[in-house]
């Protein structure tokens, strides 16, 4: 039986439905992406399993608890990084640690190495007493990631952790999130609305509008879509389709100068392909489908790439302007 | 029970280490009531009839106690509003610790900064010519430690009901200020109209005031209290109690 266990899961909100139905297992040590547009149901799916909201009808179980019934034993098996900071800007970091120690009941003699383990895990242990509000969004991130596992949580939820951080601070915290079913032996239930970061999970769920359209592992969804296309430069177009047809026995048909062939298996294509056409050949390109294609090939509409973080953005600096105006 | 006192513990250390670290906010809190007294009361002193048995600036020193502690405790509970806007509460509502214990928390948050408040404003009895004994002190102390625990547990009660930031203005203008007016800190309650003092029943800051006074003028006079004692922390007491559990069923209510 699988670690999370989530059987036609429904939850409305006065007429709209937000989630619709959702049934799925999550095996333990995995990575499950949750994968969709904004306003599909993937923060709503994910506020119902971690006991912050209760659902319409369905049922949601977590390591054997039932999330309704037994809300505190759930938490105890969980840890979460909000898709908004979570923190308190106040605080230094170890300060927002320690106060986690203390909420998840961890002794006196743990707290300390595991809260130290945790920073150097992140790579913030040199900045652990500045507070939180002089940190970068990526540091943040982090920071939350690294608390989310000082109670030795056995599944992670992150919702949307890389959303409104830059490409850098996006590929540095997936290279901690990667590390972590292995380093803390802990099952990762992620979201996300970016197709290439879903490629680390080991299972994918397409959710869209409420309801799950499509799920199996990142290759299998890709296979959905048909195989991979490779796209040929040569000296000699019309010769170089010619052999192509006669020795290697393949489809080809050129379009803009280039050649093109769909091929199942690309990346075992092209070594054969270049000894057949030799010094003909000026450049090679393969191109795979992506997760993107998928989720174009089942709604007929692309994930819409948002720039949630400046408003977002704006929108907190306006709040804590009126913070400390409406205190004074 | 071990998990719940950490819980508590670490919610008012963490309210308490940020109040130290905004002095700002000990500034102007300390500034409003000084307002009041000096400036208000000093300037009414000179219009109020010396026959009513003591100077006003005397008569109104156990209203801005009160003052004092009604705002604190209730601006201390409202940061409740600013966890849930800052999604700071969420990462106390993951946790697993009963519902109880972060109200508790948060109240006694409350009672531990506006304590303080109102101890500062206490040691100003000699400037406005009052003379207090160690035990008049000692029963002031305890008396704001409950009513700021009672308007703490009636703030988080508010901040439970207001989503955002924009009712700020709201709860000033219509439950804060109407609550100090209409708790006989500035004039004996006798004074308001019918109507108005069905108000002063049910504001747990009248009985606030009035406890305050029995501890400031121990002799009955004209313009001291109107309660007996017992009865002022009866009320508090009550009232805390059904703050309390009103604001922890509502917490512990999923959405």
């Amino acid at each position: 039986m699988g670690i999370i266990k989530v059987e036609s899961l429904t939850r409305k909100f006065g007429t709209i439905t937000a989630v619709d139905g959702i049934s799925f297992e999550v095996q333990k040590g995995t990575i499950f992406g949750f994968l969709g547009p904004n306003g599909a149901g993937k923060t709503t799916t994910i506020n119902i399993l971690c006991t912050l909201l209760s659902p319409t009808s369905g049922m949601a179980i977590i390591d054997e608890h039932d999330c309704m019934t037994e809300p505190s034993k759930v938490r105890n098996k969980i840890g979460i990084v909000f898709q908004d900071n979570t923190l308190d800007k106040e605080l230094t970091a170890y300060e927002n640690l320690l106060f986690h120690a203390y909420l998840y009941n961890i002794s006196k003699k743990e707290r300390k190495t595991r809260i130290e383990e945790a920073l150097h895990f992140v790579s913030l242990y040199d900045r652990k007493d500045e507070p939180v509000k002089r940190y970068s969004g990526g540091m943040k991130r982090r920071l939350e990631v690294a608390r989310s596992i000082i109670h030795q949580p056995k599944i992670l939820f992150l919702d949307e952790p890389t959303l409104g951080l830059d490409p850098q601070s996006r590929a540095n915290l997936w290279e901690f999130i990667s590390e972590l079913p292995k380093k803390q032996d802990v099952t990762i239930f992620m979201t996300t609305h970016y197709m290439e970061e879903a490629e680390i999970c080991d299972k994918i769920a397409i959710i869209d509008k409420g309801r799950i359209i499509a799920h199996g592992s990142p290759d299998e969804l890709k296979k959905m879509v048909g195989g991979d296309v490779i796209y040929l430069k040569t000296r000699d177009n019309a010769s170089a389709i010619s052999d192509i047809r006669n020795i290697m026995n393949l489809e080809t048909e050129e379009k803009n100068g280039e050649i093109f062939i769909s091929v199942t298996r690309g990346d075992a294509c092209i070594p054969e392909l270049i000894s057949v056409l030799s010094d003909k050949v000026i450049s090679v390109r393969l191109q795979r489908p992506t997760l993107n294609d998928v989720f174009l090939k089942l709604t007929g509409k692309a994930i819409r790439a948002e720039s949630v973080s400046g408003g977002d953005e704006l929108k907190e600096s306006i709040r804590s302007y009126r913070r400390k105006f409406e205190k004074g | 029970m071990r998990s719940d006192i950490n819980a508590i513990y670490v919610i008012v250390a963490r309210e308490f280490i940020k109040f130290v670290r905004e002095r700002g906010r000990l500034i102007s809190a300390i500034a409003r009531p000084l307002l009041w007294l000096f400036l208000v009361g000093g300037g009414m002193t000179k219009l109020v009839s010396p026959d009513m048995g003591m100077p006003y600036i005397q008569f109104i020193f156990p209203g801005i106690i009160g003052m004092t502690i009604l705002f604190s405790s209730i601006f201390s509970s409202i940061s409740i509003i600013w966890d849930k806007e800052f999604g700071f509460m969420k990462e106390m509502l993951v946790a697993p610790v009963s519902r109880f214990s972060i109200v508790i928390g948060k109240a006694l948050s409350g009672t531990v900064v506006s304590t303080i408040q109102a101890v500062v404003i206490l040691m100003l009895f000699p400037f406005v010519g009052l003379k207090l004994g160690i035990e008049q002190i000692a029963l002031v102390l305890c008396i704001s430690l409950m009513l700021s625990f009672c308007l703490s547990t009636l703030g988080i009660l508010i901040a439970v009901f207001y989503e955002n930031l924009e009712s700020f203005s709201v709860i000033i203008n219509f439950i804060v200020m109407p609550m100090f007016f209409l708790s006989g800190a500035m004039y004996p309650v006798k004074l308001l109209p019918q109507v108005l003092s069905y108000f002063t029943r049910i504001n747990p800051l009248t009985y606030g005031v009035d406890a305050l006074k029995h501890a400031v003028f121990p002799e009955k006079k004209m313009l001291t209290h109107d309660f007996p004692l017992s009865f002022d922390i009866a009320a508090i007491v009550i009232l805390s109690v059904i703050f309390v559990a009103i604001a922890a069923y509502v917490f512990e209510r999923r959405k």
